[in-house]
C-alpha cells in the first residue's frame, strides 16, 4: 500500500494555497506534479557538470554524458525493453508520433495505404497521421466507439478477434491509445499488438496516459513504436520517449538533420549516426533528460503495480461519489479496473470552463474543454467535458473536497 | 467563493439572457466558436436609417461568454453603425463589471465582440461602405 502522507511531502507545490485553499491537483493527465528530487537533480546539473554530451573529453561532458545515457538503460528497463538502442529520446510524445509518420511511414507507405485509428485517440495521435496522409495519398479509417466509452472491437473489456481482424484487413499500420485521457479506457493493446502483428501491421501505441501510471512490458506487447513523456510521470516538461523496434529504426531515414545524428558530414554528403542518435539531432535536452531518470528511480521505488493499484481505488471512489449525485454525466467504462485514474464528466447546465473556474476559486485544479480530443466528443455530441486526474499523491479526502465544491457549483449556476 | 469572475450581473445575464433567439428578416447572420472550449455565438443584426433597429443572440456556452453575448446585444441595440464598429475589449469588460479573466477566459468574453464586428462589417460590405477607421 502506498504511504501517501510520506509521497506528498516530496512535492513542494501541494504546499501551495490556491485563493486562500489548500491546493487539491487533480489535473495529473495535463502534467503531472515534480518531487522535490527532481528539481534538485535540474540544480545539481546546471551548478556542477552542466556541459555538452558526445562531444568533448572534458571531465564535465563526461559525466554528463554518463548520466544522460544512464537514463537510456533506465528507460528500458522501466518498460521492459530489451535494447537500449531502442530508445530516442524527443520533446514529447507528440514529437516521437510525428517522428514515426515522417520518418517510417513518410518511407514505408505508398499512395492509397490505409491507415488505422481509433475514435478516442488525442489530436497528437490524428493530426500528425492526417499531415501524411495529405502528403502522401493515404486513407485513415477509425476504430468506432461504444456509448459505454469502449473500442467496438473490445466492448466491455473483451477483445473480439475476428472483428478486430476484419477491420484490420487491408490496413499498413494502426495507431492506438493505450488508454484514453478523457473516456479514460484501457484498450487490450496487448492482444491487439499480437494480432496486428499476425497481419503483417505495423503497430503505433500511444502510451502517454499509460506509461505513468501502469506497468508496461513492450518486449510483451510486442508492439512496433510506443510514446510517451516524462512530464506526465513525475519528470520535467521537454522529455519524450520514442520507443522502437531497432530493426525499423535502422531502416529509417533521419527525422531531422544535424549535429550529433551524424557520423561524417562531406560537403557532398553525408552517413548518419548509429541508432538511436540517428534520430537524435542537435544538443539534447541535457537536464531534462537526466532530472527524468531521478523520476523513473522514483517510480520504481514505488513500484507500478502499486501506483496503479492507488488509482484504481481512487479511481472506484470518484466514479462512486459521481454516480450518487444529482445531474451528472459520466463518459467511459464504470469498471475502475478497466480505466486509467481519471474521470471526465458533465454537470448538467454547468458549462466545464465554468466548473473549472468555480473549482479552481476553492482550490481545485482540474481541467476543461476537449482535452486534445475533439473528434471523441464530437463521437458523444458533447460540446465540452470536465476532468478529474489523479497520481500517487492524491487522496479519497481530497476526491471528498471535489465532490462538496461540486455540490457547490451546482446551486452557484442553478438558474 | 469569492465573485471575482462570476459578478452577479453576468449571472444574471446568464440564468435570464436578454435578446436571445433568432431574427425572421435579419440583413446579417454571423458566427464564431471558441475552439478552446466550444463556445458558439451567433449573432444576427438588422439594421434601419444606419442603426440597429434589432439584434438576437444564440449560442451555446460557458456564462462568461453567453452573458457577454446577451449584454452586447444589449449595447449595441438603436447605437448607430458607427459606433457599433467602435466598441471596444474595455467596453465589454467595464459593460460586463470588470470581472477578473486570465488569459484563457477572457477570450469567452471578447468572442461576441468579434462575432458583433463580423456582423457590422459584412453589412458595410454588402453595402459598399468602409467604416471610418
Amino acid at each position: 500500500v502506498l504511504n501517501v502522507e510520506k509521497i506528498r511531502r516530496d512535492f513542494p507545490v501541494l504546499d501551495r494555497k490556491v485563493h486562500g485553499k489548500q491546493l487539491v491537483y487533480f489535473d495529473n493527465a495535463a502534467t503531472s506534479q515534480k518531487p522535490k528530487i527532481v528539481i534538485e537533480s535540474l540544480r545539481k546539473y546546471y551548478e556542477y557538470y552542466n556541459s555538452n554530451i558526445h562531444r568533448s573529453v572534458h571531465t564535465l561532458a563526461e559525466e554528463a554524458t554518463e548520466a544522460h545515457e544512464l537514463v537510456r538503460d533506465k528507460v528500458a528497463s522501466f518498460i521492459k525493453a530489451g535494447d537500449r538502442k531502442s530508445i530516442v529520446f524527443t520533446r514529447n510524445t507528440t514529437e516521437s508520433i510525428n517522428l514515426i509518420a515522417n520518418s517510417w511511414g513518410g518511407s514505408k507507405l505508398k499512395r492509397g495505404d490505409k491507415i488505422l485509428l481509433t475514435v478516442m485517440e488525442h489530436h497528437s495521435n490524428i493530426v500528425p497521421w492526417q499531415l501524411l496522409a495529405k502528403k502522401m495519398g493515404l486513407k485513415i479509417d477509425y476504430l468506432p466507439i461504444t456509448q459505454a466509452g469502449y473500442l467496438d472491437i473490445s466492448e466491455g473489456g473483451r477483445l473480439e478477434d475476428d472483428l478486430l481482424k476484419s477491420r484490420l484487413n487491408g490496413v499498413k499500420l494502426l495507431g492506438i491509445g493505450h488508454a484514453s485521457n478523457v473516456v479514460g479506457t484501457i484498450n487490450p493493446v496487448y492482444e491487439i499488438c499480437k494480432i496486428a502483428k499476425e497481419m503483417g501491421v505495423t503497430t503505433v501505441v500511444d502510451a502517454a496516459q499509460s506509461v505513468p501510471h501502469m506497468p508496461v512490458d513492450v518486449s510483451k506487447m510486442d508492439c512496433d513504436f510506443l510514446a510517451f513523456s516524462a512530464h506526465k510521470m513525475l519528470g520535467p516538461t521537454g522529455v519524450g520517449v520514442l520507443y522502437a523496434k531497432p530493426e525499423l529504426l535502422e531502416e529509417m531515414p533521419p527525422f531531422l538533420g544535424g549535429g550529433e545524428m551524424i557520423s561524417e558530414v562531406h560537403l557532398t554528403g553525408s552517413k548518419w549516426n548509429d541508432i538511436p542518435l540517428k534520430f537524435e539531432a542537435g544538443t539534447s535536452n541535457i537536464a531534462d533528460v537526466i532530472a527524468f531518470g531521478v523520476a523513473i528511480d522514483y517510480l520504481k521505488n514505488i513500484r507500478m503495480e502499486v501506483v496503479r493499484n492507488h488509482e484504481v481505488d481512487l479511481t472506484r471512489y470518484a466514479l462512486e461519489v459521481l454516480l450518487e449525485m444529482k445531474d451528472v454525466n459520466l463518459y467511459g467504462p464504470l469498471k475502475s479496473e478497466h480505466r486509467a485514474g481519471l474521470v471526465a464528466f458533465n454537470l448538467a447546465k454547468v458549462h466545464p470552463h465554468d466548473l473549472a473556474s468555480y473549482l479552481d476559486q476553492e482550490g481545485i485544479a482540474i481541467r476543461s474543454g476537449q482535452h486534445c480530443a475533439q473528434p471523441l466528443h464530437e463521437w458523444f455530441s458533447v460540446q465540452a467535458s470536465s476532468r478529474a486526474s489523479f497520481y500517487i499523491y492524491n487522496t479519497k479526502q481530497e476526491i471528498d473536497l471535489f465532490a462538496a465544491a461540486l455540490q457547490k457549483a451546482r446551486r452557484f449556476f442553478a438558474a | 467563493m469569492s465573485s471575482d469572475m462570476y459578478k452577479e450581473i453576468i449571472l444574471d445575464y446568464y440564468r435570464n439572457p436578454r435578446n436571445k433567439g433568432k431574427l425572421e428578416d435579419a440583413d446579417v447572420t454571423e458566427k464564431d466558436s471558441n475552439p478552446l472550449c466550444g463556445d458558439v455565438v451567433q449573432i444576427q443584426l438588422k439594421f434601419r436609417d444606419n442603426k440597429v433597429k434589432d439584434v438576437k443572440f444564440e449560442g451555446e456556452g460557458c456564462a462568461i461568454s453567453q452573458a457577454s453575448a446577451s449584454m452586447l446585444t444589449e449595447i449595441v441595440m438603436g447605437k448607430e453603425i458607427e459606433e457599433v464598429s467602435k466598441l471596444s475589449k474595455e467596453d465589454v469588460l467595464e459593460a460586463l463589471g470588470r470581472p477578473n479573466l486570465g488569459p484563457v477566459r477572457i477570450k469567452c468574453a471578447l468572442l461576441p465582440l468579434k462575432v458583433m464586428k463580423m456582423g457590422v462589417y459584412s453589412f458595410l460590405g454588402q453595402n459598399g461602405k468602409q467604416p471610418d477607421d
